[in-house]
């Protein structure tokens, strides 16, 4: 959908839902940030082509970790993970001592995230868990970066790991969850400000890659949804201003945001 | 010591300025001549009759043979009848033997004097008049004329009648005495004397026509205005029994302007006549900038609304200030500054 139509705010409402029906929500508020303005970059140890982003990685697993607490003391680790000459992570444990390594050692924040990715997604496909991977911003995974290497060459997706990682979780071949994603024009990079519709947003790459693809357009407010806004606004009585109240003062702010979301809630703060 | 060798121009006499230039009545009269015959080449050389050549086609022919940039119309060359290049000059007034013609050449002002004679002669006239009807009972009429559409003449036109000058307090007098005459009720005699010192105002207040409702395919209402702002073209077809939408050029309001005082201006019309959500309106812009255009739109909406809309709430409009086309445009700059008004910064050395 356009610009400012309640998408982000339509991706919470089913987080929300979600959570409360007990699913592991994984929720990536900004794909756009992974993939724009990183201070540092470094060469990823496990993989020579791949390159890391601590920061970022770093900054999501301190978030799972606080929404998620009580699945990562449940899920148990599959594999024996090897973090550096000393450090290790047995089979059996918790996850949540991966997402504290992972946190303790920001070098190796973004292998933390994917494995936990890996994990979650084995995880639900044995059913013992209900996985809602939730990305907002997700054309970013498919466009390009502006990041670039020290000797001054461009990043593409592919060779950032958080990016890889995540890729592999949007694919179709796991079960017992769902991918809600949505696409977002305002933090997208390289894309014309008028572009709304999905393939000009993905690109040929993207939509090829989320293939069996249920596309839902979020539009402007329809008249219902413009007066149920409105009588929310004046029950918790956001609008101060005498002539808000007026049939006129509303035909005003319909006109002027032209049943927009996000302009009306602009019209409305000062109000 | 001898002066040698001069300049001729020390040689010279004093000579005073002298008037203007007296044309003789022979030299007016070649003048005239020339004009005719050149006109008849002029004619020939365009390919046109030349007995059937008016004066607008001599200006066409000339502004075409002499084409000129000249801001100013009367730098232009020009090709008009000698009476009206040359100003009408008093011919000389005593004969040979040096008596003037006119009785009242001595006091100075004679041709105003003679008229302020006449004048007074018509206002014992229509005295004269009016007692007859009063002796004979009749009723005395008094059709009112139109004053309100006509003015007296200014003081240069008495001035260009008589050909000679006059000061305020003549003029005044003058305009004094005709007052009175036309303000007597007999004065319908003395019309057509009253006539020649007057002229006709015209009327300022055009009536702008309201155009009807046109009526679409399906049957809804609308119809169109344009407007202008400062370089900006807009027209707007507003529709009735609508929701509100406004489309221009073929894009949403919310798309071609983010602003949000742009779209007020869009507003504007609609919430002065309470017909926020009633109108539908389809508009084309060009030209000039984000706040032209929306001035641009406004005007032209307000001016489609007046067909909708009863005369006491045009008025209304008109007072606002929607209906009138907002005459700020961007001055011009001038040499020696740096802008329009913005001057180089002054350095004191």
């Amino acid at each position: 959908g356009e610009r400012g139509t309640g998408k982000t705010m339509t991706l919470c409402h089913v987080i929300h839902f979600c959570s409360r029906q007990g699913w592991l929500v994984l929720h990536i508020p900004d794909a756009h940030l992974w993939v724009k303005n990183c201070r540092e970059l470094l060469q990823s140890s496990y993989n020579k082509e791949r390159l890391d982003q601590p920061l970022q990685a770093s900054a999501w697993l301190k978030n799972f970790k606080s929404s998620n607490e009580r699945f990562l003391r449940e899920i148990k680790t599959q594999k024996r993970y090897l973090w550096g000459k000393r450090e290790s992570t047995e089979e059996g444990r918790p996850l949540g001592e991966v997402v504290e390594q992972g946190l303790a050692r920001v070098r190796s924040a973004s292998d933390a995230v994917g494995i936990v990715l890996k994990e979650l997604r084995q995880q639900s496909q044995r059913g013992s868990l209900r996985l809602l991977v939730a990305v907002d911003g997700v054309n970013a995974l498919w466009g390009r970066t502006t990041l670039r290497r020290e000797d001054k060459s461009p990043v593409s997706p592919e060779e950032l790991t958080l990016v890889y990682n995540l890729r592999k979780m949007m694919r179709n071949d796991w079960s017992g969850g769902a991918v809600v994603t949505t696409l977002s024009q305002t933090g997208s990079l390289f894309k014309p400000s008028s572009a709304y519709l999905p393939q000009e947003l993905l690109g040929k790459e993207g939509f090829d890659a989320l293939d069996p693809f249920v596309p839902i357009l979020v539009p402007n407010y329809s008249p219902r949804e413009f007066e149920s806004c409105y009588g929310y606004y004046l029950e918790r009585k956001w609008l101060q201003h005498e002539n808000a109240r007026t049939e006129d003062g509303k035909a005003e702010l319909q006109f002027l945001s032209g049943s927009n979301p996000r302009q009306l809630d602009r019209l409305a703060g000062p109000l | 010591l001898r002066l040698i060798h001069t300049t001729t121009a020390v040689q010279r006499k004093n000579v005073g300025a002298s008037g203007p230039e007296k044309y003789t009545e022979a030299f007016i009269k070649k003048q005239i001549e020339e004009f005719n015959l050149g006109k008849r080449h002029l004619a020939n050389m365009m390919g046109e009759d030349p007995e059937t050549f008016t004066q607008e086609d001599i200006d066409k022919a000339i502004a075409y043979l002499f084409p000129s940039g000249l801001f100013d119309k009367q730098a232009r060359p020009m090709m008009k009848h000698p009476t009206e290049i040359f100003p009408e000059q008093r011919k000389i007034q005593w004969g040979e033997d040096g008596r003037p013609f006119h009785f009242l050449f001595y006091t100075g002002k004679q041709s105003y004097y003679s008229l302020m004679h006449e004048t007074y002669e018509k206002l014992l006239n229509v005295q004269k008049y009016q007692d007859q009807l009063i002796a004979q009972d009749l009723p005395l009429q008094k059709e009112k004329r139109n004053l309100a559409g006509s003015r007296w003449l200014t003081k240069i036109e008495l001035e260009e009648m008589l050909l000679e000058k006059l000061s305020d307090d003549d003029y005044s007098r003058f305009i004094q005495l005709v007052q009175k005459l036309m303000a007597l009720p007999g004065s319908d005699i003395e019309e057509k004397y009253i006539q020649k010192f007057s002229r006709e105002v015209p009327v300022q207040m055009q009536k702008v026509v309201i155009e009807p409702l046109q009526h679409d395919e399906r049957g809804v209402a609308f119809s169109t205005g344009e407007g202008r702002r400062k370089t900006a073209r807009a027209t707007a077809v507003v529709y009735d029994n609508g929701t509100g939408k406004m489309t221009v050029n073929g894009k949403g309001i919310l798309h071609y302007f983010p602003v949000l005082q742009d779209r007020e201006q869009l507003l504007f019309p609609f919430q002065f006549l309470d017909r926020v959500g009633k109108h539908d309106t389809v508009c084309t812009v060009s030209g000039g900038g984000r706040s032209a255009q929306a001035g641009a739109i406004r005007l032209a909406c307000a001016k489609a609304l007046r067909s909708f809309v009863t005369e006491k709430e045009v008025e209304f409009m008109r007072q606002a200030g929607l209906l009138t086309v907002d005459p700020r445009v961007k001055e011009r700059k001038k040499p020696g500054q740096e802008g329009a008004r913005r001057k180089f910064t002054w350095k004191k050395r």
